[in-house]
């Protein structure tokens, strides 16, 4: 019974990939975590957008600017993304704690599900936002 | 879940003597985020890349104002929550933990606060 591996183990943060095969839930479950720290550092960009749009046209005008040059867009193009994944993938959450949508088929179709919703509202979002 | 005493029962609480406060918190908050999200989300993008004239319209409107406001304060709320409960899993050294909690906490009502001062600024100019 003596356990002879002891403190030698893989611990879980660093389990997928080298012992643990990527699989629809641990990846997902990992992009939550993700998604939601760029999402709010994304949030300092539009919290500094407001206070420009709030101090002077020439503010708003740097500050727009950059969130709308070719960097910015890529990093607004990646928040979207995350919102809206973080978004969806945050209800199959909240019925995993209130003990619904636990079986293993359920959590392949919601899994698949967040993320065909996440791409189509992406692209309601660019399309309003181009178009609106 | 017969291992409670009944006196701990009575309480709802287990050996930390805290509750699921945090835990139940965020979930309110998640659900906040979810109505508050689309309503903000679209006068956003249309406001963004346009000009200071335009921005200064969508939210001097008190519907969009409000609702960028609660935004600010509900999705920081939720932010320091989320990001309370990453540090907490990853940072295990105390000084260390202690510090990123406090500094979590600060920035997060600082740009909280700060979104939403902007907004109400454009709101009653």
């Amino acid at each position: 019974m003596a356990d002879v591996n002891r403190g030698n183990r893989p611990l879980s943060p660093f389990m997928i990939g080298s012992v643990y095969r990527p699989q629809i839930t641990s990846v997902m479950s990992i992009l939550h975590r993700l998604t939601g720290i760029g999402i709010g550092l994304t949030g300092v960009l539009v919290v500094w957008w407001f206070l420009a749009a709030s101090t002077s046209p020439y503010y708003f005008d740097f500050a727009d600017g950059l969130l709308t040059s070719w960097i910015g867009n890529l990093i607004l193009f990646l928040a979207l993304v995350s919102l809206w994944y973080h978004f969806f993938n945050g209800i199959r959450h909240l019925f995993w704690d209130a003990g619904k949508g636990f079986e293993l088929g359920q959590v392949r179709t919601t899994g698949i599900a967040t993320a065909v919703a996440a791409g189509v509202m992406s692209i309601v979002t660019i399309t309003i936002a181009l178009w609106g | 879940m017969g291992f409670r005493t009944d006196r701990q029962r009575v309480h709802g609480l287990g050996t930390s003597h805290t509750g699921a406060h945090h835990w139940w918190s965020q979930r309110l908050t998640a659900v906040g985020m979810l109505i508050l999200v689309p309503f903000f989300l679209f006068p956003f993008v249309r406001a963004l890349g346009t000009d200071f004239e335009t921005v200064r319209e969508i939210y001097g409107h008190p519907f969009n104002a409000v609702v960028a406001m609660l935004t600010l304060a509900v999705g920081f709320l939720h932010l320091q929550q989320g990001l309370q409960v990453v540090i907490e899993d990853y940072v295990h050294d105390k000084p260390v933990l202690v510090a990123m909690l406090v500094a979590n906490v600060v920035l997060c009502a600082a740009f909280a606060m700060t979104g939403i001062f902007a907004v109400a600024k454009i709101a009653f100019a």
